[in-house]
């Protein structure tokens, strides 16, 4: 009989990413009592991460598992569920994860749920929410396989803090195969001029149609966003106009963001941007039309020329920072 | 080589959405549709496999009813050579894994060596279909791609990996491929390619013709109790003095939300 909860914890260089934090708190709130294993691949260790929920850490290393591979992160997964006999399997909604579960869903037959942002228990299930149409609604997400698959949208839930409790380490021997081994990563290649993607971002700051022109986003908004440490975004009027390249855009024709805090200089605020940014958690907007519909969800509106704005508020950013 | 693009039909990207009956589903009385945007760009790089040579023969796949068939048409008008529709009343309902079940049946039968995708479709956001359909034949796989080489039997794909970084991946073919924005600038339709769309052919195929039982009955994913998202609460709206603003602006986020 299937019970506990399996969390894919991933990690960097063996330090596990914040969502395995994330991750893990959530498991141990909905398992209620049930075992939550913290599944490393290609990373030894992790007993630490009993302190933030786990009862059991798997750790499955090897040649195979050095990198990211599609195949070899289903072969895990797939060992990992049959070893463990979990109800439910949850991983970040990274872009790795969001490549190798639907495979791992075919291959099992268990329903999967993309990027769900809440989870509770109910009648002994787990059921996912999570937004639709680009974030324009919502629905639950009732699986009914014996295994309930959910890839979660980051910063969905708190970061718990450590109980400094350990949780037993053991390994799993994990042999990939076939079309598992046949398609591998040869290599990467770094963007110029993204510095985090903005779908990991903790912080954005956006331009649009009001920056007017490439060098009014490069002048207004990049500062004001290296100022704070954050990605440089841009809505669909700043993009189609030339002013930023389609890997800025946030939207539902973009990316869905989730960040801490997001600031909007120039965005009128069009459904199709809203859908994409509404879930963050600190909206500011900039913005000389005090009833554009960005002023709906911010949480601070600045009613004001961002090409007045922007450059004050990036110096008042640098000074409270520094000090 | 014949090659298979999946495209889906979904509500233009500013429509606004309105929830049906008791929270059952989405309100499509007034909507729009369009094709797909990532599909566009599936297609787009299955044309240009056509174009220089790669590709023998390019077939346009959905799933749905006969308003797909518009969507069809402008695909046929771009270069596709033929549609399938897949439409049957047990469809509905299904989930992801019973239409890649569909479509998988039919990339078999229709012989294709290669099956383009976009990244994921804008409407249920599930990114799911394209990996499933490759797990389901057994085929090599790789997702949100911007960039593509194909070599004798095998592809090189440049594959987005978070954090600006992005993984090149090597498999062998046959493959399943799903596109990304980046990967090339979709062509329209000219006048002499809807001309030749009216004179090709899309077949409608029922789930006893493709080979799959009800796909709605064997769903293990069923989606309940949709709704909007909840309403943000109001939030505080400064004015005066720009330097005013941004030294209040500086202390609230600090202060008040505690982000800085």
């Amino acid at each position: 009989m299937a019970s506990g909860i399996l969390v894919l914890c991933e990690h960097e260089a063996g330090a596990p990413k914040k969502t395995a934090f994330e991750l893990l708190g959530k498991a141990a709130s909905l398992a209620g009592g049930a075992p939550v294993t913290a599944l490393l691949i290609g990373a030894t260790g992790g007993g630490q991460l009993g302190g933030y929920g786990a009862t059991a850490v798997l750790n499955v290393t090897g040649g195979d598992f050095t990198t990211v591979n599609t195949g070899s992160t289903v072969a895990a997964l797939q060992a990992a569920i049959a070893a463990v006999q979990p109800a439910v399997v949850l991983a970040p909604a990274s872009l790795a994860a969001k490549d190798a579960f639907p495979r791992l869903a075919a291959r099992i037959g268990a329903g999967l749920g993309t990027e769900v942002t809440e989870l509770r228990a109910e009648g002994g299930k787990v059921i996912g929410r999570r937004p639709m149409y680009g974030g324009k609604a919502l629905a639950d997400v009732n699986i009914t396989s014996s295994v309930a698959l959910f890839t979660v949208r980051q910063n969905s839930f708190p970061q718990p803090t450590s109980t400094g409790a350990a949780a037993p380490v053991s390994a799993l021997a994990v042999t990939v195969s076939g079309v598992d081994a046949a398609t591998k990563v040869v290599g990467q290649e770094k963007s110029t001029n993204t510095v985090v993607d903005l779908t990991e971002a903790d912080r954005i700051v956006s331009g649009g149609r009001s920056v007017k022109s490439a060098e009014g986003y490069d002048k207004m908004i990049r500062p004001l966003a290296a100022a704070l440490g954050a990605t440089p975004g841009a809505s669909r009027a700043a993009v189609d106009a030339g002013y930023a390249s389609h890997s800025h855009q946030v939207g539902q024709t973009g990316k869905t963001v989730n960040p801490t805090l997001y600031i909007a200089a120039g965005i009128s605020g069009a459904i199709q941007h809203l859908a994409g940014m509404r879930t963050s958690r600190v909206i500011v907007a900039i913005n000389t039309d005090a009833d554009a519909p960005i002023f709906q969800v911010a949480s601070y509106g600045l009613v004001g020329d961002l090409f007045t704005v922007c450059p004050l508020l990036t110096d008042e950013l640098k000074a409270a920072l520094a000090g | 080589m014949k090659v298979g693009v999946c495209l889906k039909q979904v509500p233009v990207s500013d429509s606004r959405i309105k929830i049906g009956a008791s929270g059952a589903g989405i309100d499509m009385a007034e909507i729009k549709f369009e094709i797909n945007a990532y599909d566009e760009n599936a297609l787009e790089e299955a044309l240009k496999l056509k174009d220089g040579g790669k590709a023998t023969e390019v077939v346009v796949l959905t799933l749905g009813g006969a308003g797909t068939e518009t969507m069809l048409r402008d695909a046929l008008a771009r270069g596709a050579d033929r549609a399938v529709r897949l439409d049957d009343p047990s469809f509905a309902g299904a989930d992801s894994l019973g239409v890649a079940k569909a479509l998988a049946a039919v990339v078999q039968s229709e012989g294709l060596g290669l099956v383009l995708c976009g990244r994921h479709a804008m409407d249920d956001d599930n990114a799911q279909v394209p990996a499933m359909v490759a797990e389901l034949l057994g085929w090599a796989q790789a997702t949100v791609v911007s960039q593509l080489e194909l070599g004798a039997g095998s592809f090189k794909a440049w594959r987005a990996a978070g954090g600006g970084v992005r993984d090149i991946v090597e498999g062998s073919l046959p493959a399943v491929i799903s596109a990304d924005k980046g990967l090339n600038t979709p062509r329209s339709a000219n006048l002499k390619g809807i001309m030749a769309a009216k004179k090709k052919a899309i077949t409608v195929l029922s789930a006893d013709k493709v080979g799959v039982g009800n796909l709605g009955a064997s769903a293990v994913v069923k989606l309940t109790n949709f709704g909007l998202p909840p309403a943000r609460p109001t939030g505080k709206v400064l004015r005066g003095e720009p330097a005013a603003m941004v030294k209040e602006l500086v202390s609230l986020l600090r202060n008040e939300a505690k982000v800085i």
